[in-house]
């Protein structure tokens, strides 16, 4: 056998789908278990999927936004909570890419993560803060050159597992509850304690503990940038748009599961059209509007990245909200049409046409963010904004 | 116009300080400036100066500052006179 035969396909979709295998293997027993995917991100490290988006000059591969929402929706048709830890991940790493580069530290720290393949988890919710992680009640202490930090974390995503974790908190002991800025935290720089058990109705994996963190680092590892300007330029969008390649993620899983299930019973009844394959053709219609949905939101945010005024704008916060309603909400119809479809196989755990985690894990779509915050939002920014009726922009 | 901008900051900015404290240059948001707020800013100021924010104009840049408010309004209300 010729050398070239053994080498293993390093594009990065063939690598996403390695992982995806390793995560559909395991992605039952986590989800039953409530733990962490530890496979499926042992396998993003081996495939060195946690760099992608570091530059290339920092070590990485300077992955597209699109790339990475491809990485997410195929790893979201196996086990949607290592998708969602390899979202959140990127969306922290989105962070450093765009706002990092003006600091020695950030960038050592890019090339370290690419290196070492570190997984960087956030606090951004806080005890009191009634959910808006743009209101921040702990403050920074900053003393000569180092900087530390105690907050009560009500959520802190995979928080136990990650090698880094960016904290927002008020710029200083007198800042307002809004002039907050990001730190980044090394293991071994903060302590956790766990206040909070996560045992939910789905993406139990995401292991979303609540912890009280206690940290102290050189003060040059807070983010030079305001995190209002993070939070609008780069957070915004890329959890937005991740987390929506995620559930479309679980939405096709679902349609596939269906469409095996109308296949199968249409070949056993020799061609006869069976009572759910109209369903089929409503959740395929939906499934395309979906895609079409967070095809277009991925190029608004390729279009606006060079434009830091464009990104702040409200018609671009606008367009993304839109795309995180409709995608949490969409995928809701469209697996429960596959249910509908399955019937009692895909109620039922353990057969190929299972939807059950499916359904959960899509549940927390419209309560990451509240829907009902964002509507609020949007409606208050439509006061001001001019609608653009333009159909191609 | 920078003091009628000031009255409407003070009437509906929701600020924890005092208008009067804050220099013009002064960072509204870290000030305690709400996304919110800042809409029923721009609302009231459309309503006093009989104008319409264009599009382009509304982003945290724009009312990131008094000063910047009074350029945003001037670029504004000029243009309108050169039309």
């Amino acid at each position: 056998m010729s050398l070239p035969a053994f080498a293993a396909d390093m594009t990065l979709g063939a690598r996403a789908h390695r992982v995806a295998a390793v995560a559909a293997e395991f992605a039952d027993r986590v989800d039953r278990d409530g733990r962490f995917p530890r496979e499926a991100t042992d396998a993003m490290k081996a495939e060195r999927l946690l760099g992608i988006q570091i530059p290339t000059a920092f070590g990485g591969e300077s992955a597209s936004i699109q790339e990475i929402a491809e990485v997410c929706s195929i790893l979201g048709q196996a086990c949607a909570a290592s998708a969602m830890v390899f979202a959140m991940h990127q969306i922290k790493v989105s962070s450093l890419v765009e706002h990092g580069s003006e600091s020695e530290w950030h960038k050592d720290f890019m090339r370290e993560l690419a290196s070492r393949q570190l997984l960087v988890a956030s606090a951004t919710t806080e005890a009191g803060i009634g959910g808006n992680m743009r209101n921040s009640i702990c403050a920074i202490e900053i003393d000569g050159g180092t900087c530390r930090l105690t907050k009560d974390a009500t959520v802190i995503s995979y928080g136990a597992h990650a090698d880094a974790i960016m904290v927002t908190s008020r710029s200083s002991e007198k800042a307002a509850p809004t002039d907050q800025v990001m730190t980044v935290f090394k293991r071994g720089q903060y302590t956790i304690d766990k206040t909070v058990d996560w045992d939910t109705l789905g993406m139990r994996g995401t292991c979303s503990d609540g912890f009280l963190f206690k940290g102290e680092a050189p003060a040059v590892q807070i983010f030079p940038k305001p995190f209002a300007e993070i939070a609008a330029q780069s957070m915004l969008a890329t959890s937005h748009l991740w987390w929506s390649s995620v559930w479309y993620g679980i939405a096709a899983d679902a349609v596939q599961r269906a469409q095996s299930f109308v296949r199968a019973a249409a070949r056993k009844s020799n061609g006869a059209v069976p009572p759910g394959a109209t369903r089929l053709a409503e959740a395929s219609n939906l499934l395309q509007l979906l895609k079409a949905n967070i095809v277009a939101g991925l190029k608004t945010y390729a279009d606006a990245k060079a434009d830091p005024d464009q990104l702040s704008s409200m018609a671009f916060s606008i367009a993304m909200n839109n795309v995180k309603l409709a995608s949490s909400e969409t995928i809701l119809v469209i697996i429960n049409q596959a249910m509908i479809i399955c019937g009692i196989m895909g109620y039922k755990n353990g057969t190929p046409y299972s939807l059950g985690r499916h359904l959960r894990d899509a549940h927390s779509a419209q309560l990451m963010i509240s829907n009902d915050r964002i509507l609020g939002n949007t409606s208050t920014m439509l006061l001001v904004q001019k609608p653009d009726t333009s159909l191609i922009g | 116009m920078n003091e009628t901008i000031r009255e409407l900051l003070a009437k509906v900015g929701g600020l924890p300080v005092a208008v009067e404290t804050l220099e013009d240059g002064a960072d509204l948001y870290a000030a305690g400036l709400s996304s919110f707020a800042s809409v029923q800013l721009m609302l009231a100021i459309e309503e006093k100066f009989d104008i319409e924010f264009p599009d382009n104009l509304l982003n945290r840049k724009s009312f990131a500052s008094i000063s910047a408010i009074e350029a945003t309004v001037a670029q504004i209300l000029k243009a309108r006179e050169a039309a």
